[in-house]
């Protein structure tokens, strides 16, 4: 077991995640190659990485999925959008959702399950 | 990382994600609806406990403890590659509340799971998302063993406004959920069109 605040040295905050939302995207960005050959990375950053490559994740998402508290995930994040090797995409509030047809495919979507 | 490779193909689908939460008192059948229309998956927060927390959790003798860990259900509905949905159960206890307002914001909408039986579970959740304006819609899970009620008996008992959806349902059965789920969304458009209506006039 390894004390989930060690993989990010402690900090339980980090500058750029300003509160990260649950649902907010992370991508990879398409330069990144092999993240594990960046030294300054820990084992965690680079999973992050690697799951975001081919699939674009949530927060929530990765949380979840490597088991890690979703303030971990949201500093570590933050490291990597620091580093430009991921952005993050913030969800539209559905206050500002002006386009109802998403709203319509979104119902149409459930029905189709 | 020096070479990039940008022949890799075609940039992956960013998609569009919305979320939908899923209240309700403790044993009301939150995991189960969530699970019965994705694949559940327990998601870890740790939080900064707050005044709220500080009657039950104890921390004499590691007052350094500033944290507390919460776990959630939540769920994933793909409905296309560009249009992803999450559901997330709502943590039953009081005094997780301070947790709410992280997932309330940006959240669609939310179905109050409601039980007949045990009715005043849901009161607090009702009044939650009533003041905070978020559009919900009450499930009432019509469990085997409960007597059951038509819908306007259970909307005068949470003394509801008008226009909040009461719906009937089985959150073991995914027909049933999906259901649900469209009434929100429903509920969500006509919403925030009569809001927008408000606004403008």
């Amino acid at each position: 077991m390894v004390r989930p605040y060690a993989m990010t040295r402690g900090r339980t905050s980090h500058a750029v995640q300003h509160r990260l939302d649950l649902i907010a995207v992370v991508v990879a960005e398409p330069h990144v190659d092999d993240p594990e050959d960046d030294h300054s990375l820990s084992p965690e950053h680079v999973r992050i990485v690697e799951m975001c490559r081919d699939t674009p994740q949530s927060v929530a998402e990765l949380g979840a999925e490597l088991d890690l508290p979703v303030g971990v995930v949201r500093v570590l994040v933050g490291d990597l959008v620091d580093e430009e090797l991921v952005h993050v995409n913030r969800p539209v509030p559905p206050a500002e959702l002006v386009d109802e047809s998403i709203l319509r495919d979104v119902i149409s979507g459930l029905r189709a399950l | 990382m020096i070479l990039g490779r940008t022949e890799r193909g075609t940039p992956p689908v960013e998609p569009v994600t919305l979320k939908i939460l899923v209240a309700g008192g403790f044993g009301v059948g939150k995991t189960t609806l969530v699970g019965a229309v994705s694949e559940i998956k327990p998601l870890r927060t740790e939080e900064v406990l707050t005044e709220a927390g500080r009657p039950v959790d104890d921390t004499t003798g590691v007052e350094g403890k500033h944290t507390t860990t919460v776990a959630m259900d939540f769920g994933r509905i793909t409905l296309r590659e560009d249009l992803v949905l999450y559901l997330f159960g709502t943590p039953g206890q009081d005094r997780f509340w301070f947790l709410w307002d992280e997932l309330a914001s940006g959240a669609l909408g939310a179905v109050v799971l409601a039980d007949t039986r045990r009715l005043e579970d849901c009161f607090a959740a009702v009044d939650y998302f009533e003041r905070r304006s978020i559009p919900f819609v009450i499930g009432v899970n019509c469990f085997d063993t409960a007597a059951h009620y038509p819908p306007e008996t259970v909307r005068q008992a949470l003394d509801l406004d008008p226009d909040v959806p009461v719906v009937l349902c089985d959150a073991r059965r995914r027909e049933s959920v999906k259901d649900v789920l469209v009434a929100v969304v429903q509920h969500a458009m006509a919403y925030t069109a009569e809001h927008r209506q408000t606004v403008t006039t």
